[in-house]
């Protein structure tokens, strides 16, 4: 049942097409969820290529965001918008690397709460640096349109997609899921262990860090508190890990139902919105102990013993 | 000296802070991100007393204490325990967990809000000067930090010298084995975690004198918290004390001598040199 | 078994929820769509300023049979969201509120960030965005882009240059020396006052003996306050929020700190900042101020009382509940709820409202407003403004007792 490594990216691509149609439908309603589900999609989907085969849960997500979102803000009165994004990137990837050359050692918790540190550490000394610099604040003041910055997300989305296509196909991705399974086994068997893993992490870091510059004129007015909200990082591991990061469909398979259950949660109880969301996280943490992929796994084995049996 | 003793002062709040996060971590192995949570409820139980009854905040602790362990032991059994039990392994208790707990931050944010509402919790209690060497400080702050001395000398005891305590320390160094010579693991686990819960909460009432909380702003202690408890290594109660205490220390100095603007930052680069250095911690074992 | 009674059991809760929550419709209804924090780092902030007002105007309206519109009386229904202080939860609420649930006006959301934020969603469909807690100072260049955008609180330039009028003024009638500790918040709001406030104070004349900046969630204040009152300022001033506004106070009375004027910016004007503080709250200056013996609002605060169990604060509050009354007249005024009409008819008229008379400026601003008030007695009293009645002299600030 292996499918064979064209027709997936041909279906991703299919996908991705469609999705770009969304615009047209002309929905400013379906359009504002459409931005949230691609902004998660690249997200998530770039997490899970370093956390799915490493098993190392990085909440350093609200990191790279901050810096991608403030290059826009920083970088909107002195360059053309549309080289801010791929420096943003290249910013990102380099954080990236630094940190992930300094956390080789870490393990298990300890990488969560380092990378949690790393991203608090970062929002401090940038803003740290704003207000030494005496810049008032950040406006990104443009002319971009929802639908643009949603196309912008596709696009970053497709790239994500094909970088993890690839690096499936790779030397890289088969050290990977070596290191996922045993680390121990990997570096006996001669793979460079810390390279592979920080080559992930810096294509997880710059995604993030472009998804930031991209929103940026989206939200007009950039503040620490908001581009830097560790809110974000959780949400980030939580539709991963709901959807399953095995597989680089796993993750938006988790994201799409987890945008539709908090636009339902937030417009039907504005009052208990955040309760019933921790709600619907127990529930689901209690249900669903596999996330999505588990679940549909599950569902098609059991289609498949059924017409065994039959 | 001043800054020797501000630092103290600061240190001993953030180890009211952190060390019931250390306790339910290190020992019942459940990384609580509703641990913020519980630290406001306190702060709010301290808050309502005072301003209602005119009770003051030392009493309340009294009070708070008790119904923060029964309440965390309910959470333990009902919530967390069945977790515990499907989990096959440690990696996926912690997925688990943070999932959980996150999703338990969320709930008690929402029913505190649903109680109190979102205004500030403002009170004024032992906000007057006292001096020592010649230097003034904060009454409630001081307080507070004779009461975290009080309770981090009390944990330290009970875990070395008590039987339970004992058994306790032997499931954070070995589950597996403390299982197998007869110590009732899944029940010192519901009581370290309550014990732990009771803890942050107290820490709640008492820190609530001085700094200014409201529903929503349970996540700030839970990221101080889990950075102390990392920096100190799981699981060991002088870790937490020490690194509670060298953020207080670090981040008084860099606000008196350098700039503070950069005392946050100081101590998240102070945690990620000593993360760099010490990849288990302070005080942690390779490999726990 | 059991966990699919469990489904069944939120499900039918759910739908239950749902029903309740189903407004009685009546004959003719406005509805009107109301975005802000309830939860996220503003909550604390939201719930004293936002959502109290909007609770007192619906229920003062509708009480009063509804919003006249062409001679029909029209009831509001108000549809609440809360953004969880996040700008992306308020472009999704204020889109929802515009397409799904066809909202006739929407109130503008709470703070700068978040009010910019959704201010190209407003600009879009046309809905009039009349903002009362956003303070920023490109407001010609952000209602040039963005033309249904109005802002009543005011220009940071101009609250700091007020600050600095009343400290100079103290100063040449020789009542005060001329050294400043200032401090400031690291976030949005307080890094761009200070920077405002820098070159304003230096042009005045003023040496800035003690200047730095503290993260936003500094734990202890101390230091910080020991190094100002070490520099032995006459003039403390704060760019600060609303913990630290609290945390830099009570550490100011723990030092004893002597200076003629004690300035903190936001929360100063809380009704919540006499409650914890008392007596000593007395002569501290802060952002915004009223009128505290016009009787507009006397009255207003009255009715905030009874109707909402809280006092209103001195600054933004009256401000937020001046927007409403704005877009009521404004509705009323126009005799219709085409949102264009409504706009332009804001732009061509002046309001009457608890702050006093508003009449938005060529960039929709209003040149009229509260910038520096100060605790006297059991009020928080303007002392200066860009063009208010009822000013009140500024004090020293004399002891902590």
């Amino acid at each position: 049942m292996i499918r064979s490594g064209g027709t997936s990216l041909a279906l991703t691509a299919l996908v991705l097409a469609l999705a770009a149609l969304l615009p047209l439908a002309g929905s400013p309603y379906w359009q504002s969820i459409g931005i949230s589900i691609a902004m998660f999609a690249v997200l998530t989907t770039s997490w899970a290529l370093f956390s799915g085969p490493t098993h190392y849960i990085s909440l350093a997500t609200a990191a790279f965001f901050g810096v991608g979102s403030y290059t826009t803000g920083m970088g909107i009165e002195l360059l053309p918008y549309w080289c801010l994004p791929p420096i943003a990137g290249v910013l990102g990837a380099a954080m990236a690397a630094l940190v992930g050359l300094a956390t080789l050692r870490l393990s298990g918790v300890y990488f969560v709460i380092f990378t949690l540190g790393l991203a608090e550490l970062v929002r401090q000394i940038i803003i740290w640096f704003q207000n030494f610099s005496g810049q008032k604040g950040l406006y990104v003041l443009t002319k971009i349109t929802e639908a643009q910055i949603y196309w912008q997300l596709l696009g970053l989305a497709a790239l994500v997609y094909l970088a993890g296509w690839a690096i499936g196909r790779s030397r890289l991705g088969f050290a990977l899921r070596i290191i996922g399974d045993d680390e121990q086994v990997a570096r006996h068997s001669g793979i460079n262990t810390a390279r592979a893993k920080v080559a992930l992490f810096m294509i997880s870091g710059a995604a993030a860090a472009v998804v930031g510059a991209i929103l940026a004129p989206r939200y007009v007015y950039i503040e620490p508190a908001t581009a830097f909200t560790p809110m974000l990082s959780f949400q980030v591991v939580i539709m991963a890990l709901l959807g399953g990061t095995g597989r680089l469909w796993g993750p938006v398979v988790g994201v799409i139902p987890f945008t539709f259950l908090w636009e339902a949660i937030s417009s039907s109880f504005p009052n208990q919105t955040t309760l019933l969301l921790g709600v619907c996280f127990l529930v689901i943490v209690y249900v669903l102990p596999r996330g999505f992929v588990g679940l549909i796994e599950a569902v098609r084995r059991r289609v498949a013993a059924r017409e065994g049996v039959a | 000296m001043d800054i020797l003793i501000t630092g103290l002062f600061l240190g001993g709040a953030y180890a009211l802070i952190a060390m019931g996060l250390n306790l339910q971590y290190g020992i019942a192995r459940i990384m609580n991100l509703a641990n913020g949570e519980m630290l406001v409820f306190g702060g709010f139980a301290a808050f309502w007393m005072y301003t209602a009854a005119q009770v003051s905040p030392l009493l309340t602790v009294f009070l708070v204490a008790p119904a923060a362990f029964a309440m965390n032991w309910v959470i333990y059994s009902v919530m967390l325990r069945p977790l515990v039990r499907r989990a096959r392994s440690r990696g996926q208790l912690e997925v688990d967990a943070i999932l959980a707990t996150f999703g338990l931050s969320f709930v008690s944010v929402g029913i505190m809000l649903a109680l109190f509402g979102g205004d500030y919790f403002n009170y004024s209690y032992l906000a007057r000067p006292i001096t020592l060497a010649g230097d003034t400080y904060a009454l409630n702050r001081a307080t507070a930090f004779v009461a975290a001395v009080l309770i981090c000398a009390a944990v330290y005891l009970w875990l070395n010298l008590s039987r339970p305590g004992l058994s306790i320390r032997a499931i954070a160094v070995a589950p597996d084995s403390a299982r197998l010579v007869g110590i009732d693991v899944p029940r010192l686990a519901a009581l370290a975690f309550a014990l732990g819960g009771a803890i942050t909460a107290t820490g709640g009432a008492l820190l609530s004198m001085f700094f200014t909380l409201d529903a929503s702003t349970g996540v700030i202690f839970t990221l101080k918290a889990l950075v102390i408890v990392i920096m100190g290594g799981v699981g060991d109660v002088r870790g937490t004390i020490v690194a509670a205490l060298a953020l207080g220390i670090l981040e008084t100095f860099v606000a008196a001598v350098i700039d503070p603007g950069l005392t946050l930052a100081a101590a998240y680069l102070l945690f990620i040199v000593i993360l760099l250095f010490r990849p288990q911690g302070l005080f942690g074992r390779r490999g726990a | 078994m059991e966990r699919r009674t469990i489904l069944k059991t939120t499900a039918a809760l759910a739908m239950a929820m749902g029903l309740m929550a189903a407004p009685a419709l009546a004959q003719e209804t406005l509805k009107i769509g109301a975005v802000g924090p309830k939860t996220g780092p503003l909550a604390g902030g939201a719930a004293v300023t936002h959502w109290p007002n909007i609770a007192l105007w619906s229920k003062e309206v509708n009480e009063r049979g509804g919003i006249d519109v062409g001679g029909t009386k029209y009831m509001v229904e108000v549809i609440e969201y809360d953004d969880q202080t996040n700008p992306a939860e308020t472009i999704a609420a204020v889109t929802r509120l515009a397409t799904q649930d066809g909202a006739d006006f929407i109130l503008a959301p709470y703070s700068t960030g978040l009010n910019l934020a959704a201010a190209p969603i407003f600009d879009r469909f046309g809905y009039p965005q009349i903002t009362s807690t956003a303070s920023t100072d490109r407001v010609a260049e952000l209602s040039g882009q963005f033309p249904n955008l109005f802002f009543l609180l005011g220009q940071n330039s101009q609250i700091v240059g007020n600050a600095v009028d009343i400290l100079s003024k103290l100063r040449d009638a020789g009542e005060m020396g001329n050294k400043i500790a200032m401090v400031n918040v690291a976030d949005a709001f307080g890094i761009e006052l200070a920077a405002t406030a820098k070159p304003i104070f230096e042009g005045a004349g003023f040496e800035l003996v003690y200047e730095t900046s503290y993260p936003l969630g500094t734990p202890d204040l101390s230091p910080v306050m020991k190094a100002a009152k070490a520099a032995e300022p006459d003039a403390f001033i704060a760019w600060s929020y609303p913990p630290d506004t609290f945390g830099l106070t009570e550490q100011a009375i723990i030092e004893d700190l002597n200076v003629k004027v004690f300035y903190t910016a936001v929360a100063t004007a809380f009704p919540a900042f006499k409650g914890r503080f008392g007596a000593a709250a007395e002569g501290i200056m802060g952002i915004g101020g009223v009128n505290a013996e016009s009787a507009s609002f006397q009255d207003y605060a009255a009715r905030h009382t009874a109707a909402t169990g809280a006092a209103p604060d001195y600054w933004a509050s009256g401000m937020m509940y001046a927007s409403l009354q704005i877009l009521e007249q404004a509705i009323t005024g126009a005799g219709t709820i085409d949102r264009a009409a409504v706009a332009q008819y804001i732009k061509d008229n002046s309001f009457d409202t608890v702050m006093g008379p508003v009449d938005f400026d060529e960039n929709n601003n209003n040149p009229a407003y509260w910038t520096v008030g100060q605790w006297q007695g059991d009020a928080f009293r303007g002392v200066a403004s860009t063009g208010r009645e009822g000013a009140v002299a500024p004090m020293l600030k004399a002891g902590w007792k």
